[in-house]
């Protein structure tokens, strides 16, 4: 917001300081709430605050960085305080796990959005006035502007003053200049010309645009919705609020807004890389081939689910985020009936789909059972009797379970973690350190427990996937604005707004002195290659040949920058 | 599907890597040698000239037989601000001795040439080896740490040599070609990374548009930085220089004046701002397509959002009284460190969804 700072400007330089103390002198006694209010906002509408804010809001957005976040991952954050408990909480106080929700963060960014308000409206204000009127009146000395030069037009040419100023006219309209033709009767005709506000207008669309893309991302979260769910080969899920394993609404969301439809994981299918021997056993690609239905009734389609490939349905986009090994078991009870049977799903813990198994059978009679232990696909076992996983591939895939029987705590109703098993009230009955040993299973092996508990079969091993599914009202706006923004940027960095004056004389002795000069507003480092072009078109409008020595900035280095000339 | 992997091809990247490399220290022997025997010669030439002038009391112009170049070099106040070209005697005469307007001066400095005719050759087979490396991997070369230096390095020189194609930022040579020297170290040592292919996360065409504008950006990032601390040192010297003070830092004088330094870093800013801004939307909108949001607060999210902030904050420090100069310097280096942070230690040491992109 170069503009208004260049008006301070030029009134700074006679005494910025004596007059901001003779203000502080006078303004100090006679401060009413009026003026106080009026002082607080020039001051938080002032380039200073504004370039303040702007750097505190840098700064205040890095401790988002160095602490764990409560969005991104809750479950670190409370981890984190409970490994530092002398300043976990102190932290969590100051809001720390939540930087971008908290109160002084946002407070910045309010205090910034407002202040870019208050400096965006007066300008726009300023700059729709100054669209609709004219350039501003010939300066009286050309000679002091950053730009000037004088050109000579012969006597025996035949081109009057009036006549030149009409002709520079011409040219300037033709080159985007907004041209006023002043005193053309005159003795001392001459032209105002202002072009680039498209300067000013790309600056306020900017930060226009950032308001936009503020709002968007609010709107998002107060419309939007997402939510997760791990499906294994064969599951459907149906966009219904049970349909979801976890649900994050927004603060506005309403259960009718999900339409059902319906999305069925056929097979999932992992490529991993067996060239490079750095990265083997890296998935290179993940694959999912999914059926879906926009509604229940709707016609089935076949579509494939890929990472940054994901499937837009019914208004949301449904992405693959996770994937793991699925064992299918089946367990029968001590009566000897089947008190479970399908796949469970795996925890990925470590390399090569390591993966850490929970199996909670609560319909078991007469006793509930539970398993806890790990899914390994292809299973190594170390002299020292560690077992690893040596690829991810199922070549050797084996479960190792410990046993327990007992009350599993289900039927009070508080929820469990599916991937948890708290054996504090259940009686083990396989574990390495029993005597009956842990449980080894191959797929296709079976295992009867010990007391008669009941048996537990490995029948085979599925995959799952875990799909994210996100709808967000906002983002397409968010986006919008961006673009605008970067339009915007675009504009008020490289259009130049630069005014151009022209006055014409005629010498007594009938020649027609020309001379122009021009002045950036802003930025501008290309001023003196445009006045170097005006002077060649000037030239060439009334054929005066071009090394005419009409000036002294000498014409071999038409482009280079003025200054000292400006005086000669 | 992705490409084979063509293990004969690494080896030939890694080769001309390590020759680039070599080429480029000796190109860095020669700039520094360029700066030691210039600022020497140059030296001798102003005090010719001052004592010319002493003795004609004639303007500058009449150095030009001994230089042979005072017309395109131009006087010293040219395109200063006009509250202190006025405020700069013959004091500054003594300061000021490189074009301001980094234009090619007449006057041939043999070592830069061999210098930058060695980063050339350099930069030629450093380009080889990220070719070799992208044939070898078959896609784009940068999917780790290992070829975001080496290709990032590359993209510092090639935008350096473009650079001087229009300006005479020779005296640059030594700052960037160290840099490139550093990072390709760097690369080989501690972030070796045989040819393999891209983890599913980044196979994406979002890749090849936002790494490769997030690197562009950084590059131009890398000369503002290099510009802005030569700014700060440049106007220390005017400023004992003017004050009658002695010259320490004689090799300056074949830097550019402060503020024709603080012209051009600005214009480079501006251009690797916007690119900033496209590496922010890309990001995002990439963001989107995998994780399913286009803003969530990622460690590397958040350090592109800082550097967004500063650089946008340098913009308006050039418009505000006060804080154009000096503090819009620093501006531009913190912003730098900031860029030099997010692509070190963010990447390595903080947990967050940009961490395959390691190692």
């Amino acid at each position: 917001m170069s503009e208004r700072v260049n008006v301070k400007k030029k009134s700074a330089p006679s005494g910025g300081i004596r007059v901001s103390e003779a203000k502080a002198d006078a303004a100090l006694p006679t401060l009413g709430p009026k003026e106080m209010l009026r002082w607080a906002w020039t001051q938080l509408t002032s380039m200073r605050t504004a370039l303040f804010l702007l750097l505190l809001l840098a700064v205040a957005a890095v401790p988002g960085s160095l602490f764990p976040q409560r969005p991104a991952n809750p479950a670190v954050v409370t981890q984190y305080i409970k490994d530092n408990p002398d300043y976990g909480q102190l932290l969590d106080s100051l809001q720390l796990y939540d930087v971008y929700s908290s109160a002084w963060f946002s407070a910045i960014y309010l205090l910034l959005f407002i202040s870019l308000i208050g400096c965006v409206v007066p300008r726009a204000i300023a700059h729709y006035k100054a669209m609709r009127s004219q350039p501003p009146r010939t300066p009286q000395r050309l000679s002091r502007l950053p730009e000037y030069g004088t050109l000579v037009i012969p006597a025996h040419a035949g081109i009057p003053a009036s006549d030149a100023i009409h002709g520079a006219a011409r040219l300037l309209k033709k080159r985007g200049y907004r041209v006023e033709v002043r005193d053309d009767d005159g003795a001392r005709p001459s032209l105002g010309a202002e072009r680039g506000f498209l300067k000013e207008v790309g600056n306020l669309v900017f930060h226009t645009s950032l308001i936009g893309v503020l709002v968007s991302v609010a709107a998002g979260g107060l419309f939007g919705y997402s939510g997760q769910r791990i499906l294994v080969e064969g599951d459907t899920f149906v966009n219904t609020l049970v349909g979801y394993d976890q649900f994050n609404p927004g603060t506005n969301f309403q259960s009718g807004q999900l339409q059902p439809y319906s999305v069925q994981l056929d097979k999932f299918d992992i490529t991993f890389d067996r060239e490079s021997e750095g990265k083997f056993g890296q998935p290179i690609d993940f694959s999912a081939a999914v059926t879906t239905k926009e509604n229940p009734d709707a016609p089935a389609r076949q579509e494939t689910l890929k990472v940054n490939d994901p499937i837009t349905l019914g208004g949301t986009s449904i992405y693959l985020t996770g994937n793991g090994y699925a064992p299918v078991v089946t367990i029968r009870d001590g009566a000897g009936n089947v008190a479970m049977q399908g796949p469970v799903v795996a925890k990925l813990q470590g390399d090569n789909y390591y993966s850490s198994v929970v199996i909670k059978v609560p319909d078991a009679k007469p006793d509930q059972l539970g398993f806890a232990g790990f899914f390994l696909p292809t299973a190594f076992v170390t002299d020292e009797g560690v077992s690893f996983s040596g690829d991810p591939e199922l070549f050797n895939p084996q479960l190792t379970l410990n046993s327990y029987y007992g009350d599993l705590g289900l039927d009070e109703g508080s929820p469990q973690n599916v991937f948890e098993l708290d054996v504090q009230d259940l009686t083990p009955l396989n574990a390495r350190n029993l005597d009956a040993g842990g449980i080894t299973l191959a797929p296709g092996s079976s295992y009867t427990l010990p007391d008669g508990k009941g048996t537990i079969s490995f029948d085979g091993v599925k995959r799952y996937i875990g799909v994210d599914i996100h709808h967000n009202p906002g983002q397409l706006y968010a986006l919008i604005f961006a673009l605008l923004a970067v339009a915007g940027l675009i504009l008020s960095l490289y259009v130049n707004r630069r005014r151009v004056w022209v006055r014409t004389g005629t010498h007594g002795d009938g020649r027609t002195m020309v001379e122009y000069g021009l002045l950036a507003r802003g930025e501008d480092h290309r001023l003196a290659g445009e006045a170097a072009a005006l002077r060649k078109l000037l030239a060439a409008e009334w054929q005066l040949s071009q090394d005419e020595p009409a000036h002294a900035s000498s014409p071999t280095t038409p482009a280079g920058p003025s200054g000292p000339e400006k005086d000669q | 599907m992705p490409y084979g992997i063509n293990e004969t091809m690494g080896q030939y990247s890694e080769l001309f890597m390590l020759l680039a490399a070599g080429t480029y220290t000796v190109a860095f022997i020669a700039f520094a040698w360029d700066l030691a025997k210039s600022s020497k010669a140059l030296r001798a030439v102003d005090l010719k000239a001052a004592q010319a002038e002493e003795a004609a009391r004639v303007p500058v112009g009449a150095a030009a037989g001994i230089r042979g170049e005072s017309d395109l070099a131009g006087p010293a106040d040219r395109a200063e601000r006009p509250s202190s070209s006025t405020s700069r005697g013959a004091g500054a005469g003594g300061a000021a001795t490189a074009d301001a307007d980094m234009r090619y001066a007449a006057e041939r400095r043999a070592p830069a040439r061999v210098a930058v005719a060695l980063t050339v050759l350099g930069a030629l087979i450093h380009g080889a080896g990220v070719v070799t490396r992208a044939l070898g991997a078959g896609r784009v070369p940068w999917g780790n740490m290992y070829e975001f230096l080496t290709t990032g390095a590359f993209v510092a020189v090639a935008v350096f040599l473009l650079v001087l194609v229009r300006r005479d930022l020779r005296f640059l040579g030594t700052f960037v070609v160290g840099l490139t020297i550093i990072m390709l170290v760097a690369a080989s040592v501690a972030y070796w990374t045989p040819v393999g292919h891209l983890v599913p996360a980044l196979q994406s065409y979002w890749l090849i548009i936002h790494v490769s504008i997030a690197v562009l950006s950084s590059a131009l990032f890398t000369l503002t930085f290099a510009m802005s601390a030569l700014q700060l040192v440049q106007s220390h010297r005017e400023k004992t220089v003017a004050a009658g003070g002695t010259d320490k830092l004689g090799f300056m004088r074949l830097v550019p004046s402060a503020l024709s330094l603080e012209n051009l870093s600005y214009r480079i800013n501006a251009i690797a701002f916007i690119g900033w801004t496209f590496t922010l939307m890309f990001g995002a909108i990439w963001a989107e397509k995998a994780w399913g949001r286009f803003w969530g607060w990622d460690t590397k999210e958040v350090w592109t959002f800082v550097i967004w902030v500063v650089y946008a904050g340098y913009l308006h420090a050039r418009a505000t009284r006060g804080w154009t100069g000096t503090r819009a310097a620093w501006l531009s280096i913190v912003g730098y460190l900031c860029v030099i942070f997010n692509f070190t230690i963010v990447n390595q040491f903080f947990n967050g969804l940009h961490s395959y992109s390691g190692l």
